[in-house]
């Protein structure tokens, strides 16, 4: 290990260190799934539906089984597998219309991307140049890709079978609507679109499957292992014993690489077929049409207030797009925006119902946020909103109906108790960081320039969330109906010179993880967190765990870590006691060693009670050899972060585009592990969120055609779009874990869409523009702003249906719009 | 399959020479025969930038360019700026200032940097921005990462 650090000055926890997984990386020496190689193994290539809805007529893979160096050709009816692909959501009394999902196309294909064959072989280019020979026939559909023209009456349908598009129908609520509709002096109703992204994580999807023996091995690039062995086990017919996953270096995942998708079976499935080992590489353009989406959402909300600002009641109406078929957890998605449906505030009637609509497109599921970024940014738009039809600050209005500090453990009206907050606190410290009267003075200033006025705007998110899944009572087929427990598994191993190796069922994949782990894991043994190895990532390693996904790695692994080290701690003063002839209770660790309270010179470290668990054999009678303890946690309650942010933008109005010109923010994910490594899950978030806000959207033309199918199309930020962030923090500790956490990674794409949007109508409402959707495109802009001076607008350039003010989900205006360009080079 | 065509290169320092075909893409040519695996793929359309390298001492992106085009030339990857025991400061400093989370568009993103600070020696943060604007990067937020090149560049990473 090259990382020397420093003996701390204080506790390693709460150290801003820089990261353990580092030198691998910044070397080019980081071990990824592409990057493994196994000798003699093949490559494999997917054959792809260019059609929207087809029926298979005939596939012809005689020209590409000729092809030298090709080993196999298969389509889905000789994938015989034992089970169609997963979907883990069974809603207690409500039905949920579900197809079966198999990894290749049976007869009908349903969206642009969808596999129809694969081509294994010897050399990587030439089973593309093959797939390319496997020829087949279609026979044309009707197609149907905007999810409320599929709720239509004489809709085209997805599913002949079902008759109908919709998928299912799910409610959350309390309180009494129809009595807070009477009681508000105010009612305010707007259709929020939150439109269809991809999560994008740099590295595409890659795997590697080696069959020999009897046994499998599958490398792949997945935030959740476990499970995918389990699944894998079922639709292969193997025992889980005989399957071994390995996630090892993966390069990001933003939730897309939670499910379980069909090349890794497919592959699986040809290894063993073919008796030789088969990597599958995603290129970007399979990853936008075949990894799935996120978000797809359109909200139709309705908030009343009295005329003070107190809120009566919200209610939300969500049509949620999931794509043709489902993977892990489509239909569920739209939930978790029911579970935040009551945002910071205390309102005593809500009501929340999403509507699922099979369309003939990839399946949305989990990205970053997954179900509460589009909570956060309907509830914080309708706040903004709300506040200018009541001729109100959008501050006060908050503050009026924020949660008080002193209600924590709050309930909310739809029965969800957050944990802990200070959301008061949050938006004063937001407000120390960010002087709002300089700005109001400078916003006029701009704006009045006798010359070259600038449109300049500020718009705030006052944002929570649930995360730290789960505790399995309330998410686990007895509670909301997911078919799995989501605790986490831990080992702490102490080794017999004094190191320790940590292992994790958690799957990071770029959190820090490595690092926070080993911080918590020193301050309780008396080392340093170099000698703090943590593995995770391979169920040959360690017990059943379950992944990296909904900010629960730290609030659920790392506690489940912390009670192991815990468990290692408390048999470590037992040994260190008999040795000390002390009680056990009066043994404390104190500068390194576990030592008799009062006598800290006469401690023995944890090398030297590790030896004696391990070779001198030195401990109280009839204790057991070793130093290692295992630990299976489920949380009580989830964790609710929370924090306030703000950001001004200056809106070009001669061509509508929109520049960040500063963000500022407050978080509050309890106490901090490591600050580093905080303020660089919030950038990211934010990031995430201002690609949504302004850049990013998967764009199915209304032929089902996906316009957005490479980088080139689909606009990621760059570094030139984006400022540098002020953030800060406050610490409010969770009650629900033993090191206070919350969760951190989802935070900052919660948050932010709503500050980006408020702040963007902030400044150009003087037009007369009092709303606007996402994305913030400049033709959208520039669009509202003429529409708003009574100025007609040109049609749409390109056959892409609809009109300026609509959005995603087929209908969407014209193409992405492009951040600065992205191939400088 | 067409017939190979030898090619000839420099790569970080030694010379390597092999028979490829015609199309093989540089980025290929380094991953799959010369085993250097810091260069990434992650877009195939040149803008992401998780391939970048330096060719002939300019910062290019080895998926858009066929390993016969590097016939003759030097090439730099990740591995042969620096290592574990000598990091070069640009990716020191990309350690120091949490540069980097999942890693996978570090080693473009670090290679674009080397190359801005060579020809930049002293660039605002804007100029860092749009220098790197052809490198993506889904988790940093690029904050740090600009933070780095910064400090890289003050402490005279150029030398």
């Amino acid at each position: 290990m090259t990382a020397v650090e420093q003996p701390p000055a204080q506790k390693w926890v709460g150290q801003g260190l820089r990261r353990k997984e580092d030198p691998r990386m910044i070397t080019g020496k980081g071990r990824y799934v592409d990057d493994v190689v196994v000798p003699g193994m093949l490559y494999m290539a997917v054959v792809r539906s260019p059609e929207a809805h087809a029926r298979i007529v005939s596939i012809d893979a005689s020209g590409a089984k000729e092809f030298p160096g090709v080993h196999g050709v298969f389509s889905g009816e000789e994938l015989d597998v034992a089970a169609p692909l997963p979907m883990a959501w069974v809603p207690p009394g409500v039905e949920v219309k579900t197809p079966e999902h198999w990894p290749l196309a049976r007869g009908e294909v349903k969206y642009v991307g969808q596999g129809v064959a694969v081509v294994v072989g010897e050399d990587k280019y030439a089973v593309v140049d093959a797939a390319e020979q496997v020829l087949v026939e279609y026979e044309p559909l009707p197609v149907v890709v905007d999810p409320e023209k599929a709720l239509a009456e004489g809709s085209a349908l997805v599913h002949e079978d079902f008759g109908t598009n919709k998928t299912h129908e799910w409610s959350i609520s309390g309180g009494d609507l129809e009595a807070a509709w009477a009681e508000a002096d105010v009612i305010v109703e707007r259709r929020i679109v939150n439109h269809r992204t991809a999560g994008a994580p740099i590295e595409p999807r890659v795997c590697i499957a080696d069959y020999r023996g009897g046994s499998l091995t599958l490398h792949l690039t997945s935030q959740n292992p476990h499970l995918i062995r389990l699944f894998m086990a079922g639709e292969l017919e193997m025992t889980e014993d005989s399957i071994r996953v390995i996630a090892p270096d993966v390069g990001g995942g933003f939730g897309v690489k939670i499910a379980h998708y069909a090349e890794e079976l497919i592959a699986a499935w040809v290894s063993r077929k073919v008796g030789r080992a088969v990597k599958w590489t995603e290129t970007r353009s399979e990853h936008m049409s075949s990894t799935i989406h996120g978000r797809d959402q359109i909200d139709y909300v309705k908030v009343g207030a009295k005329r003070d600002g107190t809120i009566t009641g919200l209610d939300c109406r969500a049509i949620a797009d999931l794509g043709a078929y489902y993977t892990l957890l489509t239909p569920f998605i739209p939930a978790f925006t029911g579970f935040v449906i009551s945002g910071c505030y205390k309102i005593p009637a809500l009501n929340f119902t999403a509507t699922g609509v099979f369309t003939n497109k990839m399946s949305t599921d989990a990205t970053r946020g997954a179900g509460r970024p589009e909570a956060t940014h309907l509830i914080e738009v309708m706040i903004e909103q709300l506040a200018a039809e009541l001729e109100m600050d959008p501050l006060e209005l908050r503050r009026k109906n924020f949660i008080p500090k002193e209600d924590f453990p709050a309930e909310v009206a739809i029965g969800i108790v957050y944990d802990s907050g200070d959301y008061h606190g949050s938006l004063d410290k937001l407000l120390e960081n960010l002087d709002v009267e300089a700005f109001r003075r400078e916003q006029a200033e701009l704006r009045n320039h006798p010359t070259h006025p600038v449109y300049r705007g500020l718009g705030f998110s006052t944002w929570m969330e649930i995360c730290g899944l789960a505790p399995s009572r309330a998410v686990g087929p007895a509670g909301v109906g997911l078919q799995a427990g989501f605790y986490e598994s831990s080992i702490v191993r102490v080794h017999a010179s004094g190191s320790a190796t940590v292992y994790s069922g958690t799957a990071p994949h770029g959190q820090g993880l490595d690092t926070s782990f080993a911080q918590i894991v020193a301050d309780r043994l008396g080392i340093t967190p170099d000698q703090v190895d943590v593995l995770h990532g391979d169920t040959g390693t360690g017990p059943f765990g379950l992944g990296t996904y909904g900010s629960r790695s730290l609030a659920v692994g790392g506690e489940s870590i912390a009670r192991s080290v815990a468990k290692v701690a408390d048999k470590a003063k037992r040994i260190a006691a008999h040795q000390l002839e002390a009680a056990p209770e009066d043994i404390e660790l104190t500068g390194g060693k576990f030592a008799v309270k009062g006598s800290p010179e006469k401690g023995l470290t944890i090398a030297e009670i590790a030896g004696a668990a391990y070779v001198s054999m030195d401990m109280p009678e009839g204790m057991e050899p070793g130093l290692e303890e295992t630990t299976f946690y489920d949380p009580e309650n989830f964790v609710f972060p929370f924090g306030a942010h703000a950001c001004i933008v200056d809106v070009d109005v001669e061509t509508g585009k929109v520049d960040i010109v500063r963000y500022v923010c407050v978080d509050d994910c309890g106490p901090a592990i490591n600050p580093k490594l905080i303020d660089g899950q919030i950038h990211g978030g934010i990031v995430h969120a201002i690609g949504q806000a302004l850049y990013e959207r998967i764009h199915y033309d209304d032929d089902g055609q996906l316009v957005t199918g490479t980088f080139v199309d689909y606009a990621l930020p760059s570094a030139a779009d984006v400022p540098s962030f002020e953030t800060d923090r406050t610490e409010t500790p969770s009650p629900v874990n033993s090191l206070g956490v919350k969760g951190v990674g989802e935070a900052g794409t919660i948050a932010a869409s709503p500050a980006i949007l408020n702040a963007v109508i902030d400044a150009v409402r003087p037009l007369g523009v009092s709303f606007l959707n996402m994305p913030l495109s400049p033709q959208h802009v520039w669009s509202q702003i003429q529409l708003a001076a009574g100025r007609d607008v040109p049609a749409d350039p390109g056959k892409q249906g609809g009109s300026w003010g609509e959005h995603g989900s087929g209908s969407a205006g014209s193409g992405p719009t492009s951040p600065s360009e992205g191939g400088g080079l | 399959m067409t017939t190979p065509v030898r090619v000839s290169m420099t790569v970080n320092g030694e010379q390597q020479t092999a028979e490829v075909e015609p199309r093989l893409l540089l980025v290929h040519f380094l991953r799959d025969h010369l085993g250097l695996t810091g260069t990434h793929v992650g877009c195939d359309t040149s803008n992401c930038g998780a391939c970048t390298l330096h060719l002939d001492g300019d910062a290019v992106k080895s998926c858009t360019v066929l390993a016969v085009q590097a016939d003759g030339s030097e090439v730099t990857t990740i591995e042969g700026i620096g290592t574990e025991a000598d990091l070069h400061p640009v990716q020191e400093a990309f350690w120091e200032h949490h540069g980097l989370q999942c890693g996978y568009c570090t080693p473009g993103m670090i290679m674009a940097g080397v190359d801005l600070i060579a020809k930049n020696p002293d660039p605002s943060e804007k100029e860092v921005r749009e220098a790197l604007a052809g490198n993506l990067c889904r988790c940093t937020g690029y904050h740090n990462i600009v933070k780095a090149v910064l400090s890289a560049a003050k402490e005279g990473a150029h030398a």
